[in-house]
């Protein structure tokens, strides 16, 4: 699908098919799964967002991109609170899961780490075996039955898309997996905890595009259970995969929307100029 | 005019020449120790008490009781020294206690050991009224032991690479959930090598213990806690500068005993060192 | 099969048995509270260490004036407590002991570091760390079998026990401490500064003396700081070859005969005292003399050394 833009000088497109169903609308009525609102970030006095509002609906694949630095990977960590652990800094806004403030004083961190699992850019598979790994978020929250733990290894790395290759070897060491298997060991270890949000940050950045397409395919199973926020290592991934998407630039939220709209006809200068490639 | 090149050969080779100065007098007093001990040492010698006014007979009460002495700096200092540094490393942030926390340990790294062993004198022995006992003599080691391993253990939890802690946090688990489960089993081999290090060095002193537990002439073994008894590096102190017509393979054998005592757990810290060094898991 | 957390459960703060039970996160609060206060423990014992000493060893202020304490003579059986030989007893003895470290262990680290082939290397490190851990004891009965009749004839003196032969042995007993430190300070010369050097022409050999060892020369500063602390605390060693004869060190000759250090004052005095007399607090004065002097000294190696990481210098 090529069309050329009016504000374009040189018809430079991202050619992507899109995906079946791919920029779906959200039910009718439906509360978004996490709200931002008004959210500014400062980290050692200098501010790395400010003034983000957005929606991230659930069941759905939405897309975070923008150049080195915009704020998204803050962001994500702000959502799954992993930046408590981070000193030097002030936010004002608010963070809303299934309409419940995060940050509200009496709010359980962990239990809200495991509502809401995140995946990190390099595979960083934890010390042990595989069924280790996949277990490890169960364990900590307290799971002993071998039945459910052992029906919670195989359900997490079929959605990863990792069962098949591995289901002979679930004692093998993590380690003695490639990287993109490993990659999506990590997912499986998130899923293990069955979390409402996923977010996943430039998962497939150190990938080989097999591995890439494997875990891109999977995230289309995800979306069918899950409210998935990815920041996308490329534009063309992030085209490949957005049911929505918001462009990012030095923490400001420039445009956010519909994922194909955003990409082939987007309404910000700033976001066209970086989706056709002419910085970034 | 020596060209450059001769003069840098020859500067290099002086600088070999000085290394060996080093390392010569090193294998000279090991091989001297083992050469005139060796014949002194047989299970008798081990094995049995002294007698003749030491002048014959065995060590083994000085064997047992650096062995418990070394055994109970372990039980204190360990506990102690982990904990504490499993504190620096995982949950403190970088505040004036801190660094006052490090400058303590600077500073106990670098008190003589005789003023420790005026230190046990004072609290355990005195204070406490432990009198010259086992327990005043391996709470002395044990706080002079500190520094050590705590900052061995302290460098061995922050080599594990941060990226687990923040994958477990990802993953709903409490900071103590972290260390109880990754942190911990990984540096487990480091804070072993430094905790071994650190009892080699307090089977060694002898000046913590002149006041606070070593006794001259002890043919027996110790039955508890607050018992004297005599140890190795105070023995051959006494053998060597107190007793007239001492045999010299006795002492020979005694400073034998020791150093093979000291330089075994030498090289057992360094194997666990190298072995788990290459089965790491990052 | 919901054991795990939840079943899409709408709140933040997880109703009963949703989480891990409260009875962990109590056991948790407690070990997190208890390793805490092991890791203040350290300000503690430092703090214990200092009272006690100043507890016994205070009176001896008391008892004998200022002046005393410090005037030439040290006969504790005369009521004497002048703790001046000693202290210049130990200054002697150690200052001798670093004069003979220093280049051993520069030319040492350097050669470790810049020249040795690698078999070489491999001998060396583990001969030094054998020395390090060698116990002051043994290295002290060593000396007097073979290090101080050595020095008697090699001198022709009456005795070998001098402060020369104790300088000797505390100079190896350093040797490690030093060797250690001045290698991380070559270490952490950056790689570009050699590569100047080099590529202006200079042989590795005027490299490393005219560019590397003075970019390091703080590091090697912070070693001799660290070695002098090691040797001024040393008792056993010194006790054993020093010859214990507290006479004022007034010049140089005096590394040749017998002296006395503050360590074996209180190592070979202690036992023969009665508890509360002068002349066990004067020990104990001594012990709190030498708590403070390394205190100092390491207090400026400390600050060396922070400063350093600071400035990103040494890793």
């Amino acid at each position: 699908m090529v069309e050329t833009n009016n504000l374009s000088q040189t018809p430079l497109r991202v050619l992507t098919p899109l995906r079946q169903g791919q920029g779906r609308p959200p039910r009718e009525g439906a509360i978004p799964k996490v709200r931002i609102q008004g959210l500014s970030y400062w980290y050692s006095g200098k501010a790395s967002l400010e003034g983000v509002t957005m929606d991230i609906p659930d069941k759905a694949v939405t897309v975070l991109f923008g150049p080195a630095g915009g704020g998204k990977t803050t962001l994500m960590r702000l959502i799954n609170r992993l930046n408590d652990m981070v000193e030097d800094t002030h936010m004002t806004g608010r963070i809303l899961l299934d309409g419940d403030d995060i940050y509200a004083p009496d709010v359980d961190v962990l239990h809200l780490r495991r509502r809401v699992g995140m995946v990190f850019a390099l595979p960083l598979p934890l010390p042990g075996t595989i069924c280790d790994n996949v277990l490890y978020g169960p364990r900590l929250a307290g799971e002993r039955d071998a039945t459910t733990l052992s029906e919670v290894v195989e359900r997490s790395l079929r959605q990863a898309a990792l069962w098949t290759e591995v289901k002979d070897r679930l004692d093998a060491p993590a380690l003695s997996l490639s990287g993109g298997q490993q990659q999506r060991l990590c997912i499986a270890r998130s899923l293990a905890l069955e979390p409402e949000v996923l977010l996943l940050d430039e998962p497939t950045s150190g990938l080989d595009p097999i591995s890439t397409a494997k875990v891109e395919e999977s995230l289309f199973e995800l979306r069918e259970r899950y409210a998935v926020v990815i920041v996308p290592h490329s534009v063309q991934q992030a085209a490949r995969v957005a049911d929505y998407a918001a462009f990012f630039l030095a923490g400001e939220m420039v445009e956010r929307g519909n994922g194909p709209q955003v990409f082939t006809s987007p309404r910000d200068k700033r976001t066209e100029d970086y989706v056709t490639g002419r910085f970034g | 005019m020596m060209s450059r090149s001769l003069a840098q050969s020859f500067g290099f080779i002086s600088l070999g020449v000085i290394a060996m100065i080093v390392v010569m007098p090193i294998l000279l007093v090991v091989g001297t120790i083992v050469a005139r001990g060796i014949s002194a040492i047989n299970w008798e010698f081990i094995s049995s008490m002294p007698h003749g006014g030491m002048r014959e007979g065995g060590i083994l009460p000085a064997i047992v009781g650096t062995l418990l002495l070394t055994l109970g700096t372990a039980l204190v200092a360990v506990p102690i020294g982990v904990g504490g540094a499993i504190y620096l490393s995982e949950y403190a942030r970088d505040t004036r206690l801190t660094r006052a926390i490090r400058l303590a340990i600077v500073n106990l790294a670098g008190i003589p050991s005789i003023v420790y062993g005026l230190f046990g004198l004072g609290m355990f022995v005195l204070f406490f009224r432990f009198g010259t006992s086992i327990l005043a003599g391996s709470l002395t080691l044990a706080i002079m032991t500190l520094p050590v391993i705590i900052s061995t253990a302290e460098e061995a939890l922050r080599a594990v690479p941060q990226e687990f802690r923040t994958v477990s946090a990802s993953l709903g688990g409490s900071r103590w959930q972290a260390v109880q489960n990754i942190v911990l089993p990984q540096a487990l081999p480091g804070i072993i090598t430094g905790i071994i290090l650190g009892l080699l060095r307090a089977a060694g002193e002898t000046a913590p213990i002149l006041f606070t537990v070593a006794a001259f002439y002890l043919p027996r073994l110790p039955t508890s806690p607050l018992d004297q008894t005599m140890a190795l590096p105070y023995h051959l102190y006494v053998i060597s500068t107190q007793v007239p017509g001492m045999p010299t393979s006795i002492q020979y054998g005694t400073a034998l005993v020791l150093l093979a005592l000291v330089l075994s757990l030498n090289i057992v810290a360094t194997v666990i060192r190298s072995h788990f060094r290459r089965r790491r898991q990052w | 099969m919901m054991g795990i957390a939840r079943a899409r459960a709408n709140h933040l703060r997880p109703a009963g048995g949703e989480s891990r039970r409260p009875a962990t996160a109590a056991g948790e609060f407690v070990i997190e509270a208890l390793i805490r206060v092991l890791g203040f423990s350290t300000v503690g014992f430092v703090v214990l260490i200092f009272i006690f000493l100043l507890r016994e060893g205070l009176p001896v202020f008391v008892e004998v004036p200022l002046h005393g304490i410090f005037s030439t003579l040290w006969y504790p059986t005369f009521k004497l407590f002048g703790t001046l030989p000693l202290i210049l007893g130990s200054i002697l003895v150690t200052v001798a002991s670093i004069v003979i470290a220093l280049p051993l262990g520069v030319a040492t680290a350097v050669f470790v570091r810049e020249v040795a082939p690698r078999w070489a290397r491999e001998i060396l490190k583990p001969v030094i760390e054998v020395l390090a851990g060698i116990p002051s004891v043994v290295l002290g009965f060593f000396g007097m079998a073979y290090v101080a009749p050595m020095v008697r004839e090699l001198l022709g003196a009456p005795t070998g026990l001098t402060a020369f032969s104790g300088a000797l042995l505390l100079a190896y007993m350093a040797l490690p401490t030093i060797i250690s430190v001045a290698e991380d300070a070559l270490d952490s010369v950056p790689r570009s500064y050699r590569d100047a050097g080099l590529a202006m022409g200079a042989t590795r050999w005027q490299t490393i003396w005219r560019v590397v060892v003075p970019a390091g020369k703080s590091g090697i500063l912070t070693a001799v700081m660290l070695g002098m602390g090691r040797a001024i605390g040393e008792t056993m060693a010194v006790m054993m070859v020093t010859g214990n004869a507290a006479v004022m060190p007034t010049s140089l000759s005096f590394l040749f005969k017998p002296v006395r250090t503050m360590t074996a004052t209180i190592a070979a005095e202690m036992g023969e005292v009665a508890r509360g007399s002068t002349h066990y607090h004067a020990l104990f004065g001594i012990g709190i003399i030498l708590f403070m002097l390394t205190f100092l000294i390491n207090l400026a190696a400390a600050k060396a050394i922070f400063q350093k990481k600071r400035r990103g210098g040494l890793r």
